[in-house]
Parts: C-alpha cells; structure tokens; sequence
C-alpha cells in the first residue's frame, strides 16, 4: 500500500514557540487516520501543514509522494510558487471545526463554487453532481438555502459536500464536531462513516473517541508537539501504553 | 394544521383569555412641551425669511430653467464618473496596501497620505494648473495634444474629484476587507482557489456588507462637494444658479432653488443606498429586512387588525 501522507521529522514553530518538535507518521491510501490528543497538542497545526495553510520549518512532508510545500532540484529546496500551491490543494478536501462555509452562497452555490471557478466545469454538470453530494449528506431538500438558515451540524454536512466536490483523493477534517450541539453530532460523524467505507482516505482530527474505535485503522496521540503513541485505535483506546495517554483518556473517556 | 377529529372534554372549550388591562398610561409632559417649543422656533424661522426681502416667486419660475436642468446633468455625471473612479480605485489601493508585497502596500500608504492630506479644492487648482509643468501630452504614438486642449474643465474636474475620492474609498474598502472572517480565506484556499479568485468571489461580496454604507455616506458627499468644481470653471447646478442669480438679481433665491434640487437628489440617493444594503444583506440574516412598500402593505394589513406590539 502508498503511502498518502508522510511526514519525516516535521517541525512548526510560530515565532519562537515550537508547536511540532519532530513528527514521523504515515498515513496509508484508504484508511481513517485519527489523531487525538490535548488543545495545544500541535494536531491541528500538522493538519494544517498537509494542506499547505502552514508552513514546515523543517523535516520532509509528502503528500501522495510530493514533497509539500517546495520542489526539490538537486540537493536544494525551491518554495512552490502560490498557483502552484493551489494547483495541489485542489487534491485535498478540508473541513473546517468552523464550517467556514460562504455565508453568501446557498447550500448549492457553496458546492457549486469551486468546481465552476477552479477546475472550470459547466454550471449545469456542476449544478447536477452538487446536488446529488447534498443528497449523498441527506440535505437535498436544504439546497436553496443560505447558511445562516440551517443547523450546525447541517451547515457542517454541506461543508463536507463542499470538499467532495473537488473529488479529492485525501481528506481532511479538523476536530468536525466540536462546534457542534451534542445531538447534531451523530449525523455528521454518519456522514464521514459512510465516505470512510467508500474507501476515502481521512486523517481527522478528532474528540470523538467512539468514532475513532469504531471507524478508525490507525490512531496517533500527540502531546507537546510530538507523537507519543500510535497503533490501532482500538488498541490504544483500550490499553494505553504511556503513562501521558493514560492520563488524557481517564479525562475524555 | 392538523385537525382534531376527536373531541376532548375541557380542552375542547378555548381558555377563556385573561381580562386585559386598563391602567392610566404615564404622561410625558416633557414631549408636549418640546413640541411647542420646537414649533415656535420653527414659526419664527418663517416669519423671518417671510419678512426679508426675498423674491419667493422666483424659485418656481427659474425651477425648471433648462440651465438649472442641464447644471443638475453635469453634476449627477460628475458625481457617477467620479464615485465610479472613486470605488475602483479605492478597491486597488486596498488591495494593494493589504497585500504582502511590500512595494505596493508602500505606494497605496503613500497615495492615500498625500491625497487626504491635502484639500481637495487645492488638488482641483493643482490639476487645473498643471500646464505650468506639462505644456503637452504625449503618449508616443497614441495621443499627443497640448496640455491646455487636453486638460478640459471636465477632466480637470473628473481627475480632482475621482483621484482624492479613491483615497477616501480605499480606507472604507480596506475596513471591509478586513472585517471578513480569515476562515473564508482559507476554505477558499483549500478549494485550491486563487488569490484573485478567493477576493472576487469569496472576501468582496462579503465586504461589501460593511463597504456599503459608507460608501452611499461617500456618494452624498461627492454630490455635494461637485459645487467646488466651479473654482476650475466646470458649469454645474451651483455654477448655472449663480449666474442665473446674477442676470435676474435673484441672487439668494437661486440659493434656495440649488439646495432644493440638491436635497432632492440626496433624498433619491438615499433610497438606492437602502435597496443596495438590503441586497448584501443576503445569507447574512435569516430575513431580509422588508421594503419600505412591504412596510406600508404590513401596516395596511394591521389597521384592519391591530397586532401587538412586538
């Protein structure tokens, strides 16, 4: 099996404050990738550095075997220019902890955006698929509808559309859940249920502990900007090896 | 609605409704008394103007004089060309100073320093006066003219008002940029859109929410400000007025006939900035806010059957 992330000793630092010290992991084509861990864990910002929104200061991250971020001639790095950067990103689907839908757009429009403006399809075709993703998230009937009109957890359905829509080969989710009202949790985490069994490779960020068990193939448990244990979910979950582990699940399970 | 097929005992007959209450309303003396005095100054503004030596006759018969209707065309031209150099430009200079290259956020600082800086009355006299440093334009093999025929009052005017006002614009667009969520920004980016792409489609429409507002504030403005564009011998409404004042000996009463006209056009202005809001008001809240002729039709509806008061 590819490898469709890999991270080689990756380092983030945001002025002097070091928030990853050293992450090695991979992410295999097809399975669910959970990484859970404390905020300030740095999880969110590896997150962000999959998807070019950070930058590494140091270490090697590939994406589907492409370095991230750089083109490497020779023994020297060269920065990707930004439309070079775009041009990747258009492979990753990300979701948002916010949403972050277009507050302007309804349902529809938002997942129509940006395969009409980026990969240039016809607004019919992209007028159909967008429909039958919102379908594919049970909010068919929500189309027309501006995001200031439906629930959170709605709004975080469509956000997922959204991303489908590009047709990614990984996707991305930064803790999906936790802006949401408890009862609106499941219907989201059904909805990445099921791309999971479409063979969608995920790496989510996550406080979702049943989720991870259930849905999850691998698990990684940062803290302090590194990773200190990792395995199968259902593995760690249940006999944790490190005392640090140890102590977060008491407190979240 | 569903209806009850099947009948229950007590709540088959409605709750009888709890006796409404008649209590002495709480008198505001204080609105009274404001009334009367605020109707009395006003009374006394009257008397004095009805008393003065003011020919009122001569505000209708010069009301619709075809130099105070032509004046009216070149200021609401004015007007249009310069807000619209005004809003594109200012959308440069915003973008260009937020953006990360250093060299064009320098010059939108530096445009902007000097353009508000100054007045605009004295930006219109540099303009009108630059034949002392240019005598003639020339653009290679497009256009080449001397600088006297090619600076028209027109021009003048048009580059015053437009080029000071972009400055103004800028800081407005550059308030509405920034007050949209950096979120937009980045779920725009990991669609893998564009820069241009994400401020076209995502951030703009957004900002215009707060850009709006000002910007009809910004348009009433330059109406008015138009009036100094007669110091570069550009013939408008004031302009007109004036020298109709001077041929007729109305001199005061074309005043009046001017600011009439410019209320007017401010009134009406003032409309299409309320239509204009309510349309990027959209997504933003759950309801539009209604018209003011779906106003009238709610209030129509509720003389029949008062509502209570929300």
């Amino acid at each position: 099996m590819n490898a469709m992330v890999k991270a080689e000793n990756v380092h983030k630092s945001f002025g002097h404050v070091e928030v990853l010290k050293g992450i090695d992991l991979e992410v295999k084509q097809g399975e669910v990738f959970c990484l859970i861990g404390p905020s300030g864990s740095g999880k969110s910002t590896f997150l962000r550095c999959i998807n070019h929104l950070e930058k590494v200061n140091a270490g090697r991250l590939y994406v589907d075997g492409e370095l991230v971020g750089y083109r490497q001639k020779g023994d020297k790095l060269h920065e990707l220019k930004d439309s070079e950067v775009a041009l990747k990103r258009r492979d990753i689907g990300m979701v948002f902890q916010r949403f972050n839908l277009f507050p302007h757009m309804t349902a529809l429009e938002n997942v129509m955006e940006a395969p009409v403006q980026v990969k240039g399809e016809s607004k019919a075709a992209a007028r159909e698929r967008a429909g039958a993703l919102l379908e594919r998230v049970g909010l068919a009937d929500k189309a027309g509808n501006y995001p200031s009109q439906l629930s959170g957890g709605q709004q975080q359905r469509v956000a997922i559309a959204r991303a489908l829509a590009m047709e990614p080969k990984l996707m991305l989710f930064d803790e999906p859940t936790s802006a949401l009202d408890p009862e609106l949790v499941g219907d989201v985490l059904d909805v990445m249920r099921d791309l999971a069994e479409t063979g969608m490779t995920m790496v989510v960020v996550t406080h979702e502990m049943g989720f991870a068990r259930e849905v999850g193939d691998s698990l990684v448990f940062m803290d302090g900007g590194v990773v200190v244990e990792s395995g199968n979910p259902r593995d760690v979950l249940t006999d944790p090896q490190h005392e640090r582990t140890k102590s977060f699940l008491s407190k979240v399970l | 609605m569903t209806v009850d097929t099947e009948k229950k005992g007590p709540e088959d007959t409605p709750p009888s409704a709890p006796q409404a209450i008649k209590a002495v309303p709480v008198r505001h003396y204080g609105r009274y008394v404001s009334a009367v005095v605020a109707l009395a100054a006003l009374g006394a503004i009257v008397f004095a103007f009805a008393q003065g030596e003011i020919n009122w006759d001569a505000i209708p018969e010069y009301f619709f004089d075809s130099r105070i209707v032509g004046g009216m065309r070149e200021t609401l031209l004015l007007t249009v060309l310069s807000m619209a150099i005004g809003v594109a430009g200012g959308i440069l200079l915003a973008v260009m100073r937020l953006s990360k290259n250093p060299v064009t956020s320098s010059i939108a600082w530096f445009y902007i320093w000097f353009f508000r800086g100054t007045p605009v009355l004295v930006q219109l006299f540099v303009w009108f006066n630059l034949g002392f440093v240019f005598e003639y334009i020339n653009l290679g093999p497009i256009y080449k003219d001397e600088w006297s025929d090619f600076m028209t009052p027109f021009l003048t005017a048009l580059l015053g008002l437009g080029l000071n006002e972009a400055a103004y614009m800028a800081e407005i667009c550059r308030a509405g940029l920034l007050a949209v969520d950096e979120g937009q920004t980045e779920a725009a980016h990991a669609l893998g859109m564009s820069h241009s792409k994400t401020l076209r489609r995502v951030v703009l429409p957004q900002a215009m929410r707060v850009i709006v507002p000002p910007t009809g504030n910004e348009v009433i403005n330059m109406l008015k400000t138009t009036s100094l564009v007669a110091a570069v011998q550009y013939y408008e409404l004031l302009r007109n007025a004036q020298d109709i004042g001077q041929s007729s000996g109305a001199t005061v009463e074309v005043l009046f006939l001017a600011a009439t006209w410019y209320l007017i056009m401010t009134s009406i202005l003032s409309v299409g900035q309320y239509y204009l809001e309510r349309y990027y008001a959209r997504g933003s809240s759950r309801q539009l806010p209604p018209t003011p002729w779906q106003k009238v039709k709610a209030n129509m509806l509720s003389l029949r059957r008062p509502e209570v008061a929300r």
